[in-house]
């Protein structure tokens, strides 16, 4: 039997108008910005908050996510805030008295050519430093954790091996905002959905509010949390982001039993695959490669990862796809996020997540409500901020991370 | 599927192509004249509008020529293809910036 989800209460936060003014508003009501007012409001003592959303609140990537959850990165400044939010996950579930069904089932990435393998075991070691679960497991072991898996040798791409992270898995993602969402507007923070940012109030190089779809809301401190479309603020605000917005799709299939007990993700074919508490594979693929604003994907990119899931999990062959949806990811040239200061004064970035941010939230949330009340990065965030562009600190995770994109 | 017209070979399939992102971006004349940011800007900055785009694409598949296109990247239309080196050419208002394709 696959397993219940919770049970959905009726309401969960307000529904207030926006007030004149706030101490802190945050621009984007999606995982990451109810993270953000999360921490302002329970760590930083800030509950004077809004947080704006231009649609429903978490509508926009939280809700298209294939929501897997790992820290295996390569370098260690990567490791060092995917490893927090991982603790941080493991935890949730209680502070926020909720249980949306974090399920630690393991992700497996494969390995299909000999440099895969190299480059695999050298992030299992990596990690082990790090002190992140890590193991290597040879095409038989693999086949153990995940029995549908095809590990034949005369394949197209055959499995040569794989990394395992045991602690790493799914959570259910709007669950998570709901929760997050009930837990900020118990602390005070007024969520505003159907209301779009559409220009900064600047005194000089300050921000001082913002204008919106609904009016003009002051401000004491502003912070970006708008994902996709990270720089079309910035530009609004006068300054450049080094981001590029590229649609990214997932699909899922009709539901069956339980056949998937793990995660599996492939790099080097470009499929990960999860089957949902529910019962519906979740498969999500590559980026388009040009930049784009539409929520949707091109159609030989699904074409190229139902091929791949095929050839990796035979028995898919006769499942049916239910629905295809994307979403607009922010892509960085180092495949690394952004949580900084900005050359406008008192107004905060957190962007450039790309196509795996949702394993972040936690940690994302806990930097961001730092960087904005103290205005300076917290330790596991100095490493992520808008000035390793100028110096060449670059945060190099383009394959190094497991998946290419 | 979006269907690309190269200027050499004709409207072909979209896998023909690779993508080479924002075009008409000009190697500094002087590189020992840039301080970091500027170095920085040229590197890594690049424009990421809602609307009419600048970009280079590669047929890969076909010509291997690089050539230029201004593209909407709300709507995905493609205003115009243009050989490389050319300039920029006038395409015309259409759908604004923030129309075009929504969730
Ligand atoms: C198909 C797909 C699969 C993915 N799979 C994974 C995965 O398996 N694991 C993983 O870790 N990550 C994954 N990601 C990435 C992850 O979803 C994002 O990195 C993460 O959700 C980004 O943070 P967020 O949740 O706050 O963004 P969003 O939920 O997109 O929040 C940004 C919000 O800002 C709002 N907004 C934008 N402009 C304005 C404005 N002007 N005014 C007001 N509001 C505005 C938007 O409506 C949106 O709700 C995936 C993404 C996609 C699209
Ligand atoms: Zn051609």
């Amino acid at each position: 039997m696959a397993e219940l989800l919770p049970e959905h209460p009726e309401f969960l936060w307000r529904n207030p108008e926006p007030a004149a003014g706030y101490d802190v508003v945050i621009v984007g009501g999606g995982g990451h910005g109810l993270a953000t007012a999360y921490y302002l409001a329970s760590v930083h003592g800030i509950t004077n908050v809004a947080i704006l959303e231009k649609g429903w609140l978490a509508g926009g990537n939280m809700a298209r996510n294939t929501t897997i959850i790992r820290s295996n990165y390569l370098w260690d400044e990567s490791a060092g805030i995917y490893e927090k939010a991982l603790k941080l996950w493991e935890g949730w579930p209680e502070e926020l008295e909720y249980d949306f069904l974090f399920s630690q089932r393991g992700v497996m990435n494969l390995a299909h050519t000999l440099q895969d393998v190299r480059d695999s075991e050298r992030r299992v070691y990596a990690n082990r430093l790090n002190g992140i679960d890590s193991q290597w497991l040879s095409p038989q072991e693999a086949q153990e954790v995940c029995p549908i898996l095809n590990v034949a040798d005369d394949i197209r791409y055959p499995v040569l091996g794989g990394t395992y992270q045991p602690r790493a898995g799914i959570a259910k993602h709007d669950h998570v905002a709901w929760a997050l969402a009930r837990k900020c507007d118990e602390m005070g923070v007024d969520i505003i959905q159907n209301c779009e940012v559409t220009g900064f109030v600047k005194d000089g190089d300050r921000v001082v509010g913002v204008e919106t779809s609904r009016g003009r809301i002051n401000a004491g401190k502003v912070g970006l949390a708008a994902a996709g479309s990270s720089s079309l603020l910035a530009d609004m605000a006068g300054f450049r982001l080094p981001i590029q917005s590229h649609p990214l799709q997932a699909l899922v299939s009709e539901l069956f039993e339980p056949v998937h007990p793990t995660v599996v993700m492939s790099n080097h074919v470009h499929v990960y695959v999860s089957q949902a508490h529910k019962g519906e594979l979740v498969m999500g693929a590559g980026v388009d490669t040009y930049n784009g604003y539409g929520q949707r994907g091109s159609f030989h990119v699904i074409e190229e990862q139902m091929a791949a899931a095929v050839e990796l999990f035979p028995i898919f062959a006769r499942a049916h796809v239910l629905r295809t949806w994307g979403g607009i990811v922010d892509t960085t040239l180092d495949a690394s996020p952004i949580i900084s200061t900005t050359p406008i004064d008192d107004l905060f970035v957190n962007c450039g997540w790309g196509t795996g941010g949702f394993k972040a939230t936690p940690a994302a949330g806990m930097t961001f409500a730092h960087t904005i009340a103290t205005g300076s990065p917290h330790p596991l965030n100095e490493a992520f901020t808008l000035e390793r562009f100028e110096t060449g600190h670059l945060i190099d995770e383009h394959g190094a991370a497991a998946v290419a994109h | 599927m979006l269907l690309i017209d190269c200027p050499h070979c004709g409207p072909r399939n979209e896998v023909e192509y690779a993508y080479g992102g924002q075009a008409h971006v000009a190697r500094p004349e002087d590189p020992y004249a840039l301080d970091d940011r500027e170095w920085a800007e040229y590197l890594f900055y690049r424009d990421n509008p809602r609307g009419d785009y600048a970009e280079r694409w590669h047929h890969t598949g076909g010509c291997r020529k690089w050539f230029n296109a201004i593209r909407d990247t709300a709507t995905y239309e493609f205003r115009a293809t243009y050989p490389a080196g050319s300039a920029r050419p006038a395409t015309g208002p259409g759908p604004t910036s923030h129309e075009g394709v929504q969730p």
